[in-house]
């Protein structure tokens, strides 16, 4: 089941992370031995905070650095923050493969740089490249439209599955 | 339906960006116009002998052009064609499921789609071994014959071996090692999981086509250096991010000299620089290692002579000492002298950066009549690799030396199981990879050359191969 994003509208409690967040660190490769989504949930962030999966509330934005998801291809990592609640990831750059996962698998994400603290509540409205935070307003550049739709569809499953409608 | 658009063959997009993307599409070939035209007046003036070329592409933007269709540069978005596509048991599982729910029924062409075991092999749980079945009755189900079954070997290593990895082709794997096939010329890149199964439905897959970067390597390398410690030292110079999206180009007399083993192990590693592909222009060496191999006939692509490249870097292997990657950060490269000393409770052999049969002929020269002083893990990258070691002696080398010898496939690089290390404990490893967590869930790992590593093992510290004879 494919859940549709409404990516004008994302509100949520900020979790803070550096540079280099890769792929081992957010989803060890001997959990991925499996399809169970929650599996991968149970271990999501571990590489650098144990605690998170029990932290992360549904709606929760990651504000992170440089090269967010660099390494491994492996698709599991978008999926475990997705299916973690995570509504949006915010990062300087992402690696090449997590960009083009995070997409596929609908996780919504956005390129910026912000200045924010850990349990701000920030805002986003992916749709028309705008964040704000505290008060303060930051406008980003956006997804192209087709990204954008793909996001919207809840992924390229889902949206193949509207185009192959049409 | 999909709806294409037969001006650029982009499809899957609304009209507004659509028509951005043509008039972006206009504006760059006014410019490229308006350029020849000034450029031909100029020669005419100058009464220039060469006529000029204004597209001045790269091995990427030619690759990607034949595979598309049009003429294409960087920056532009296509549509291509792929011409193999690779998921192994690590990725295919999850690309199986995306071709199902995408309600797929049968894959685009079963010839084309090449699918090792290699991550989870022999399966050690229950949970694996239910995977690897579930995708072996969906590989009988849809006529896939390039199936390369538990102990053939890793993905990047069994690929080059049956003669897939082929100059100008476009290649793309669900592994992101994929960028290994560069080493023959070939433009190759990793995808995730869902964007396979995209391919495996249609065969396509949109891109951008990439920037490149040019980088030039002279001089040679000294003894006990090798091309995993020229590997090492170009991504400290670049960093972990610095080629992002791009594409690198491999020349110099350094790079030719290469052996065909070497140029992978610099091409695997160009994802950790973020890079898209990292490509060795096809020669001599490319075309006798696939003499009798290659699966189809091929036509190497070259770069035109000043093509567009966003950056030019140069490099000088002739006082290269060996390079160590500390952790957690494949950039974080340091000189020999600076880490020798360091501990270890385990020395890893393989990959598909290093586990290769010169690989494991310099290991076995280095410990051949001696023991090791700490855990010696060694994996052949493939059975074709293990035969050759076992009919040349080289495994019963290692194996009096005191190694572990383990079947073909990933092993402990990814920390899935087989020589998994835990917290407090340090290992050093020829594989590709020394992020936090990936060998198990704690513990650190030191990235290197295989001589390095063969010297280390005899001192049970990380060691200069360069003063362990
Ligand atoms: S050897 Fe390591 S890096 Fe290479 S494909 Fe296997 S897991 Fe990936």
């Amino acid at each position: 089941m494919t859940v549709k994003n409404d990516l004008n509208k994302i509100t949520g409690k900020v979790w803070k992370f550096g540079d280099n967040v890769d792929t081992d660190i957010i989803i060890p490769g001997k959990y991925l031995r499996t399809t169970d989504m929650s599996i991968f949930v149970a271990h999501v962030m571990e590489g650098i905070d144990p605690q998170f999966s029990k932290k992360v509330q549904k709606g929760d934005v990651i504000v992170a650095g440089e090269n967010f998801g660099c390494g491994s291809s492996r698709e599991q990592a978008p999926l475990a923050l997705k299916y973690a609640g995570v509504a949006c990831v915010v990062a300087g750059s992402f690696a090449r493969i997590f960009f083009r996962n995070a997409i596929n698998v609908g996780l919504p994400i956005i390129e910026a740089k912000i200045d924010c603290k850990e349990g701000d509540t920030i805002e986003i409205d992916l749709g028309n490249g705008i964040i704000m935070n505290e008060g303060v307003d930051y406008t980003v550049t956006k997804l192209p439209d087709f990204l954008q739709e793909i996001l919207t569809d809840g992924g390229l499953v889902g949206h193949r599955k509207k185009v192959d409608a049409v | 339906m999909q709806e294409v658009c037969l001006k650029c063959s982009f499809s899957r997009i609304n009209k507004t960006i659509l028509a951005d993307l043509h008039s972006a599409i206009y504006v760059i070939r006014l410019k490229r116009l308006l350029l020849k035209l000034v450029l031909s007046k100029f020669s005419i003036l100058f009464k220039f002998k060469k006529s000029y070329k204004i597209t001045m592409p790269t091995i990427s933007e030619k690759i990607l052009s034949r595979a598309s269709g049009k003429q294409v540069a960087a920056d532009d978005f296509i549509i291509a064609n792929i011409d193999y596509a690779m998921a192994h048991d690590g990725t295919s599982i999850l690309a199986v499921k995306a071709f199902k729910e995408m309600d797929a029924k049968k894959v685009w062409n079963p010839e084309r789609i090449i699918i090792p075991f290699d991550h989870y092999t022999p399966a050690h749980t229950d949970t694996g071994a239910k995977l690897h079945q579930g995708i072996r009755q969906w590989i009988r189900e849809q006529g896939i014959t390039n199936f390369f079954d538990i102990g053939e070997g890793i993905c990047h290593q069994v690929l080059p071996e049956n003669g897939f990895a082929m100059p100008g082709k476009l290649i793309i794997g669900a592994d992101s090692h994929s960028c290994t096939y560069g080493a023959f010329g070939a433009f190759a890149t990793g995808v995730g999981a869902t964007d396979m199964a995209e391919i495996f439905a249609s065969g396509k897959l949109w891109l951008r086509v990439p920037q490149t970067i040019r980088i030039t390597v002279d001089g040679k390398l000294s003894k006990g250096v090798s091309a995993k410690d020229l590997t090492l030292n170009i991504i400290k110079t670049i960093g972990a991010d610095g080629a992002n999206y791009k594409a690198i180009e491999y020349y110099g007399k350094t790079i030719q000299d290469l052996s065909i083993a070497q140029r992978m192990t610099l091409c695997n590693m160009s994802i950790e620089m973020g890079a898209k592909t990292g490509i060795v222009p096809a020669d001599e060496k490319t075309f006798d290692y696939l003499k009798g191999k290659a699966k189809e006939k091929y036509e190497p692509i070259y770069a035109d002579d000043n093509a567009n490249y966003c950056e030019d870097l140069y490099f000088d292997v002739a006082n290269l000492q060996p390079q160590i990657a500390k952790p957690h950060e494949v950039d974080n490269v340091f000189n020999i002298n600076e880490v020798a000393g360091t501990p270890l409770d385990q020395v890893f052999i393989g990959s598909c950066t290093n586990g290769r049969y010169e690989d494991l002929q310099v290991v076995a020269k280095i410990l051949r009549g001696k023991q090791v002083k700490v855990r010696t893990i060694v994996l052949p990258a493939s059975r074709s690799v293990l035969i050759r070691a076992t009919e040349s002696g080289i495994i019963a080398t290692l194996l009096k030396a005191g190694a572990v010898i383990m079947p073909p496939g990933c092993g402990p690089c990814l920390g899935a199981h087989q020589g998994v290390i835990c917290e407090g404990e340090t290992c050093l490893s020829t594989s590709n990879r020394n992020f936090k967590g990936r060998m198990g869930a704690g513990g650190l790992i030191y990235l290197s050359s295989p001589e390095t590593a063969a010297a280390s093992a005899l001192c049970g510290e990380i060691a200069d191969p360069r003063e362990v004879v």
